[in-house]
């Protein structure tokens, strides 16, 4: 069972995460993305970008690193190894494009039962160096209990 | 090309993609994405912890289903706010791989904000992998 005094809790800042190029180009090719402005430099900026765009889902990246900090958190209490995701949500302000430095802020937004198992409900917000907001990303996890 | 607002209709079927995933896709997103859970790459792990087989991570069922909005749009950076719920597992074979299915259509328009909510259909061997999966996207 997740600890559901965790409920409202926040995380420090992680650490800035510089998005480069070619792991914009890396991620695209993963998810499977042939879409110019992901790939090709002056597509990106023909389109208004000031760089490459990452795809809709590459906030993962970030929001994973906020997440590893709650996994390793002895108070949370949350056994990776019993974890499946239940749902997923991105909310962009603006879209990240390479050059950003991020850096998230997550916080524990619900701790629910449900039988044996736990569902989590983390928000995690994306900041550019500016501390402006670029991205909100909502996740649900449900830990497996004892059946 | 651009797409005028005018021009949509909520119920409009705005395309459809198949995505062929195979172990070396998983691979790939795992390396792409940093999540290296092994139940997306070692048959033995899935099997202990009770999985029908290999699965596929749910971020990169996620990834490749908004690419139909994606393609529609013509540039990823339209998409606002794009959410699902994993309901159901993508079980990749080592030999066949797992065809994913992906269609959609405008669910819901906005004329003040000239956004269009396209709603995801994401199938394997004919059943919905994803739930509620809708992507708002700026015309």
């Amino acid at each position: 069972m997740v600890n559901p005094t965790v409920q409202g809790k926040q995380y420090p800042a992680t650490a800035p995460y510089l998005v480069g190029r070619e792991k914009i180009r890396e991620f695209a090719h993963a998810v499977k993305s042939n879409s110019p402005v992901n790939l090709d430099l002056f597509a990106a900026q023909a389109a208004g970008y000031a760089d490459l765009v990452a795809p809709p889902t590459f906030a993962v990246v970030i929001q994973e690193r906020s997440l590893a900090t709650v996994l390793a958190d002895p108070e949370a209490a949350i056994d990776f190894s019993r974890v499946v995701h239940g749902d997923q949500r991105f909310i962009y302000v603006r879209p990240i494009v390479a050059g950003d430095e991020l850096t998230s802020v997550l916080t524990v937004a619900s701790v629910k039962s449900l039988g044996a198992h736990s569902m989590v409900t983390f928000e995690t917000k994306i900041f550019d160096i500016a501390q402006e907001l670029v991205c909100t990303a909502i996740s649900t996890l449900v830990v497996r209990g004892d059946e | 090309m651009s797409i005028k607002f005018d021009s949509l209709e909520v119920g409009q079927e705005i395309g459809k993609l198949e995505f062929h995933l195979t172990r070396d896709s998983l691979v790939r997103y795992a390396g792409a994405s940093g999540d290296f859970n092994p139940i997306h790459y070692r048959d033995d792990i899935a099997a202990a912890v009770g999985l029908p087989g290999v699965l596929a991570h749910g971020m990169l069922t996620m990834g490749a289903a908004v690419q139909v909005a994606v393609n529609w749009i013509g540039d990823s950076g339209r998409v606002l706010d794009y959410q699902v719920r994993f309901t159901k597992p993508v079980v990749v074979h080592p030999t066949e791989g797992a065809v994913l299915v992906v269609s959609g259509k405008i669910g819901a328009l906005d004329a003040e904000s000239q956004t269009a909510r396209v709603d995801i259909s994401a199938q394997f061997n004919d059943t919905a992998v994803l739930g509620k999966a809708q992507a708002v996207v700026r015309i």
